[in-house]
């Protein structure tokens, strides 16, 4: 399974602060939110593909290419605005 | 290099923070600080309170590499960031950065750097509560450009 969490705004548009979800092998950031996509509607889509969306995995910022596996955790958020 | 980093709901004492910065080393010749509050407006909306969350966990994470950049670039002591999170009302402190040189230079310059790379690196998120509703806040350009300065500026002085 891998842990994903949603933050600020993404987490209150989704409904969702947190998932865990079974990855095939091998799955990337990409392919997660494609199988999120197939579960949870075009709501998702959009949401999740806006273009400020970060991701980060394991706590790292990271590409949507990255590779995921079972155990990681997969956050999505926008922009940060701290300070 | 001291360096503490914590994220709470409480508020902070800047005195005690800054006397615990000149604590660290008999060497320290200049403490700098920089503290944020939290304003009435913004964006010319009224503002009645502010919400922060985190990511906790990456946000300490981020705050120390942030920390451990600037002590590269310039001689640092001993350095504290402390941010806020929760609800939090107009005049409340929200954040803050100091750090104990051995000149004010550094201290000064180290002390800008840390904010703000925080400001548009750090993982926190604002949302206002205004006359108008909620609303979460979007990074500034003005603080991407800000912090992009730094990386331009390879003249700054570095540490020796």
């Amino acid at each position: 399974m891998v842990k994903v969490i949603f933050f600020a705004s993404l987490r209150e548009n989704l409904g969702t602060a947190e998932l865990q979800v079974a990855v095939p092998e091998p799955a990337s950031v990409a392919s997660l939110v494609t199988q999120l996509v197939a579960v949870y509607g075009d709501h998702w889509a959009l949401e999740l593909n806006r273009d400020n969306v970060l991701v980060a995995v394991n706590q790292a910022l990271a590409e949507r290419h990255q590779v995921i596996v079972a155990g990681d955790e997969v956050a999505f958020f926008p922009p940060v605005t701290g300070g | 290099m001291f360096s503490t980093i914590r994220i709470q709901t409480a508020a902070f004492d800047v005195g005690a923070e800054t006397r615990v910065l000149g604590q660290v080393s008999s060497q320290v010749g200049a403490i700098t600080s920089f503290t944020g509050l939290v304003r009435d407006i913004n964006d010319d909306a009224g503002v009645s309170s502010l919400y922060l969350e985190h990511y906790p966990g990456m946000t300490e994470r981020q705050l120390a590499e942030i920390v451990a950049e600037a002590a590269e670039r310039w001689q640092v002591l001993a350095a504290t960031v402390i941010h806020r999170v929760g609800e939090l009302r107009p005049t409340d402190p929200i954040v803050f950065v100091g750090v104990a040189s051995l000149h004010r230079g550094d201290a000064f310059q180290a002390c800008e750097y840390i904010i703000d790379y925080l400001k548009t690196r750090a993982a926190f998120w604002k949302k206002e509560q205004t006359e108008a509703g909620a609303r979460w806040l979007t990074t500034r350009d003005s603080d991407l450009k800000t912090a992009a300065n730094w990386q331009a500026d390879d003249a700054s002085p570095k540490k020796s």
